[in-house]
């Protein structure tokens, strides 16, 4: 076994094309799951128990099983219901809703951390629900968890090689069939190593700085409530 | 009838083998988070470099490629692996890079005055770790290994990408012989959701047990 460079340069344009998808399936997934998640929380902290119960299951279940078997049911049960999706849309909605759930969890300590009164203040000044939601409870509950959206990001980067097994054309599917084809493992597969590894020690460094920048916010001027 | 007995027979088969990986893998990823964990704090630097090398490794790079990586590079350099031993492998490696980070931060968490006191009495270092650190950590750590567990069951399934058939596999058989998708993917997620379940509340009942007569211990 030995590493080809010229190998190398031959397959680097096609496993680009392949990045590119992995990369705009990560972008629009994760567009998907921080405002599902929000919208998930938000549900469960609903006082009607007909709504904050089912989403409740709902998201205990996903959370409990493969993204890989939820990617097949997508793409497979949902054209029998009469929804055809294409693969990368399905692959984008498997991600979103899956780290939906996840994000949710954010979303809701975030809430969680929020003083109740906060909450009774704006009652006092007679917020409307929404406004309450808006203008008060929302913007303390997502600054501090900014750090841990991020990390979600990162781990759904890590997971987006699975759309590979609905058919998606991104990084991991094009190294395969460069494989298959040239009968050449070593190369291929350790590119996309790479990869996922350098993009995923910058968003590191990143997360850093997020939580350097929001992680501490707010929580100054909390102290004394 | 008859017919979806068999195909359920098969499904069951699979569920055997994604408990096996599951079971093989979280103790693989247990010792290796241990490991990795405590080489994260050691005195050694070259230790640490090693520990710190080996988790960012693994944590930075997706466990889809490890897998793919185990299972068809390794056998170039010499390593053949079966199916099931790429997929324990490759699992507890990834899983328990992200323990390590786990029982790092436990044992960072246990007090301070714990260890002081351990030399007070004149402990030697692995006394200390053995008998006052880690039981302390150990149920500091205990209801993330179990989330990380339930993630280890999730990604039992993607091994059915290297032809080991697992539950996933067995339903992708069923769905590729009857034509219905529907009642093998439904059955499998339901089938999962109970493992998970399963391990969550195993997790939970083992904490409650190790947890008793600490309360006036613990902050």
């Amino acid at each position: 076994m030995e590493w080809d460079w010229q190998f190398v340069w031959e397959i680097l344009p096609t496993l680009a094309e392949g990045a590119k998808i992995t990369i705009v399936a990560t972008v629009l997934g994760y567009l998907l799951a921080v405002t599902l998640g929000l919208v998930f929380a938000m549900m469960r902290r609903s006082h009607n128990r007909l709504i904050s119960r089912p989403i409740g299951g709902f998201v205990e279940f996903v959370r409990g099983t493969p993204l890989l078997v939820q990617l097949y049911f997508l793409f497979y049960i949902l054209p029998e219901a009469g929804i055809t999706l294409g693969p990368l849309v399905a692959g984008v909605i498997g991600l979103g809703l899956h780290y939906a759930t996840y994000t949710s969890e954010v979303y809701r300590a975030g809430i969680d951390n929020v003083p109740r009164g906060q909450w009774e203040a704006a009652k006092a000044c007679n917020l409307s629900y929404r406004q309450t939601w808006r203008h008060v409870v929302l913007p303390q509950a997502i600054m501090p968890v900014i750090p841990a959206l991020a990390n979600y990001l990162i781990a759904m980067f890590k997971e987006t090689p699975l759309l590979s097994a609905i058919t998606v054309l991104e990084l991991m599917n094009q190294a395969r069939s460069i494989a298959n084809y040239n009968y050449r493992y070593v190369e291929p597969i350790t590119l996309v190593g790479v990869f996922f590894l350098v993009i995923s020690i910058v968003a590191v460094i990143g997360v850093k700085y997020l939580e350097r920048r929001f992680g501490s916010y707010g929580k100054r001027g909390r102290a004394a409530t | 009838m008859e017919m979806w007995l068999g195909y359920m027979q098969l499904i069951l088969h699979g569920a055997w083998i994604t408990i096996q990986l599951t079971v093989y893998g979280c103790a693989f990823a247990l010792a290796v988070a241990i490991l990795a964990g405590l080489g994260r704090i050691s005195p050694y630097a070259p230790v640490r470099w090693i520990s710190v090398g080996y988790i960012e490794f693994f944590r930075g790079t997706s466990i889809f490629v490890q897998l793919f990586w185990i299972y068809y590079v390794l056998p170039l350099m010499g390593f053949t692996l079966s199916p099931m031993q790429a997929g324990v492998l490759a699992l507890g490696l990834n899983v328990g890079a992200y323990g390590a980070e786990v029982v790092r931060s436990a044992i960072q968490a246990v007090d301070e005055g714990q260890k002081e006191a351990a030399v007070a009495v004149n402990l030697t270092g692995y006394q200390t770790m053995r008998h006052v650190i880690l039981p302390q950590a150990f149920v500091i750590m205990l209801p993330t290994f179990g989330n990380n567990a339930i993630e280890l069951l999730k990604g039992t399934a993607i091994v059915s990408l290297i032809s080991l058939s697992d539950m996933t596999f067995q339903a992708q058989v069923v769905r590729a012989q009857t034509g219905n998708t529907a009642i093998p993917f439904i059955t499998i997620l339901v089938l999962y959701f109970a493992i998970a379940s399963v391990i969550s509340f195993a997790v939970r009942s083992l904490e409650k047990r190790l947890t008793r007569g600490l309360d006036g211990v613990r902050a």
